[in-house]
């Protein structure tokens, strides 16, 4: 009982914040939202028992990406007018791709009505069973090959983005790590030492 | 694991793949530290690593059997040894044209040699990838390197566009191939190639027609072929010429790995499918290939189209659907890499700092100017537009006996008709070269090392086509029946 109670508790959780991701005029309400949504969508892989896969979606969802999405939107001055003005002319689309997409939801979630039983729910697991042990059983063991090579790909990622957009100008205010990390606490705070002045 | 699996090999056939993706690594850092005072270094690394590389596959990677490893993910056979031993050879050969041209153009980042690595491993991870998991890991590793690369001259504004045309098209493809490889899961249950060539024999069914013919556009883009060709001049055009050098050659043996493994080996079971699509594919490209070159005027562009009509006959060599074919269309991959490898080290040779030579015009009187190059220029063009007795022609050759004795007489009717066009082209270089005024073009530059590879390069292309058996016995004992 306890599980579904949760489960509906954080479903409308979420999908209260997907509306809100919506519907928000402010951009970092918008993205604040999406946060909230991804928390809530965790606790709901946590109650189906897919705890490695919650606490990745915290990690680098929302500790990473939304957060770096923020920096985005803060940084950049975006004219929501201008984003807004084209609104109306592309409506009709929008209704079109809506219109499919509840179509199809209405497919997958008719297909019991149908007669056809694709639904099965997963067996239950044991209390000593970790799908983060059988994960990396997984990666780094049957599939440790494909797991190498796309770290290679990640690898080509860093370098290509850094030799094509890294530019040494002369005049750059770069920090100096060596030097910030050599720096003492003498070297940058003098105490002065003054007379209190005294009002006569 | 697998009915009827292999035994798992030793791990040592997949030295090459260690050792290039360890050297890669190794140079990077060696380029982040002593990369800035010592210009040469990364460069010179690169050549060792790659010459390691080439004693290494000898020793280690060539193996007479067919080898399953990391859990049936990665196939070492015959075919896997034979191709990355030229690929290996062929980056080799193409950093060693491209090295001048880069210290002219002030092109230094030691990333550009490492680049040139990783996308070597895309490719050595596609000539051995046994399932769509590591196929399609290749093409990525491959294909990132080489936007990378494309874009490399960040101030050039032709090889920017590129690039962005490049990578967003290469992205779409990628998404066709996922989508497709996605829709042969879902009716296989397998990501297994050898898996799927036992599982998909049945006749033709609506969702495989449509999976394979995913499957197929993504492969057409790779080779460059109609009509997923549009990437192709633009990015031929617009990269510096020592990476078009690497997409021209290096690649194409990616390309062909690609195919080779997809659909004559995991769509085995349903040759009918693809066969068919593979024809009309490889018909627009010699149509488009052949018509669209007479209109260029840019040697760059002009390749870039024969890389289309050459892309369509190694396409007419699978359309077959029989072994001679695949044959066929493998000596055919390896004549077309080790002429264009000298087409473009030409092209490289005679550019100078501060001059692209990528006009056709530009090659007016150079047999009064040089005539060893020019006479290699012309051996060259005479290979690639198949005249007799250069490596081209028997390359041409042996793809028209394959469809001649797959009984598809029209193709190979249209084959030759549309070879006899093409010539038109090539032989308009020769004639600038030998029958046009020099004007006041200017005599090349001595370079001697860069000539001689060039020499042994030309000198490969004519001994090949003057004894062609030998590398037809190497295709047809790496490709047996």
């Amino acid at each position: 009982m306890l599980p579904l109670i949760l489960f509906y508790l954080f479903a409308t959780v979420l999908v209260l914040a997907a509306v809100a991701v919506i519907v928000s005029r402010n951009p970092v309400y918008a993205a604040l939202s999406l946060v909230l949504c991804f928390v809530t969508s965790a606790a709901i892989w946590l109650l189906i028992e897919a705890e490695f896969l919650a606490i990745v979606l915290v990690l680098v969802y929302v500790g990473a990406v939304m957060v770096l999405f923020l920096f985005v939107i803060m940084m950049l001055d975006i004219d929501l007018e201008e984003l807004r003005a084209g609104f109306t002319r592309f409506a009709w689309l929008g209704w079109i791709v809506a219109g499919v997409i509840v179509l199809e939801i209405a497919g997958v979630v008719l297909t019991g009505k149908l007669g056809i039983d694709v639904t099965r729910g997963a067996a239950p697991l044991p209390a000593n069973y970790s799908n983060t042990q059988e994960l990396g059983a997984l990666l780094y063991g049957r599939y440790a090959y494909p797991f190498e090579i796309a770290a290679m790909v990640l690898l080509v990622a860093i370098v290509a983005a850094i030799a094509l957009t890294l530019r040494h100008r002369p005049n750059l205010k770069a920090q100096d790590i060596g030097r910030q990390v050599a720096a003492r606490a003498s070297e940058r705070v003098r105490l002065v030492k003054m007379d209190s002045e005294h009002r006569e | 694991m697998m009915p009827g699996a292999l035994p798992s090999g030793p791990l040592a056939l997949a030295i090459p793949e260690m050792w290039l993706a360890g050297s890669a690594c190794l140079i990077l850092l060696c380029d982040v530290y002593f990369g800035s005072t010592r210009r040469s270094l990364t460069a010179t690394l690169t050549m060792l690593a790659l010459t390691i590389g080439v004693a290494l596959t000898g020793q280690y990677g060539l193996s007479t059997q067919r080898f399953l490893l990391f859990n049936g993910l990665y196939v070492a056979d015959p075919l896997a040894g034979f191709l990355k031993m030229a690929a290996f050879v062929a980056m080799a050969t193409a950093i060693f044209y491209s090295q001048d041209y880069l210290e002219q153009r002030a092109i230094r980042g030691g990333e550009y040699y490492v680049l040139c690595l990783t996308a070597l491993l895309g490719i050595f991870v596609l000539i051995s990838a046994n399932s769509l998991l590591t196929v399609y890991l290749g093409i990525e590793l491959l294909s990132l390197s080489l936007y990378a690369l494309v874009a490399f001259d960040r101030d050039s504004g032709i090889a920017a566009e590129a690039a962005t045309k490049y990578f967003v098209l290469g992205a779409i493809s990628s998404g066709i191939l996922l989508y497709g490889m996605s829709m042969l899961y879902g009716l296989t249950g397998t990501l297994d190639l050898d898996r799927l060539s036992t599982i998909v024999r049945s006749g033709p069914d609506a969702a495989l027609i449509i999976g394979v013919a995913f499957v197929v556009a993504a492969i057409a883009f790779k080779f460059g072929a109609v009509p997923f060709h549009m990437w192709v001049p633009d990015v031929y055009e617009g990269a510096p010429t020592s990476v078009t050098l690497f997409i021209a050659t290096v690649s194409n043996l990616g390309s062909f790995a690609l195919i080779l493994r997809l659909l004559a080996h995991g769509l085995a079971g349903t040759p009918a499918i693809w066969t068919q699509m593979l024809m009309a594919v490889a018909v627009l490209s010699l149509l488009v290939g052949n018509l669209g070159a007479i209109a260029q005027t840019n040697i760059k562009r002009m390749l870039a189209y024969s890389a289309i009509a050459n892309a369509g006959f190694v396409l007419l060599g699978f359309a077959s659907g029989v072994n001679a074919g695949y044959q066929a269309a493998l000596n055919f991959t390896i004549a077309y890499v080790i002429t264009t490898l000298a087409s473009f080290g030409m092209i490289l040779m005679l550019s100078r700092s501060g001059f692209e030579h990528d006009q056709i015009a530009d090659f007016k009187g150079l047999a009064s100017r040089d005539p060893l190059l020019a006479a290699m220029m012309l051996a060259l063009m005479f290979s690639t537009a198949g005249v007799p007795p250069f490596i081209g022609f028997w390359a041409k050759l042996w793809i028209i006996q394959a469809l001649l004795g797959s009984r598809h007489a029209w193709l190979a009717t249209f084959a030759v008709l549309i070879s006899v066009v093409g010539a038109f082209y090539y032989l308009r270089v020769v004639w600038y070269m030998y029958f046009e005024a020099a004007g006041d073009r200017p005599v090349p530059e001595a370079r001697a090392r860069m000539r001689f590879i060039l020499v042994i390069n030309t000198v490969a292309v004519t001994v090949m086509g003057v004894l062609p058996n030998a590398l037809l016995r190497i295709c047809e004992r790496v490709l047996p029946p």
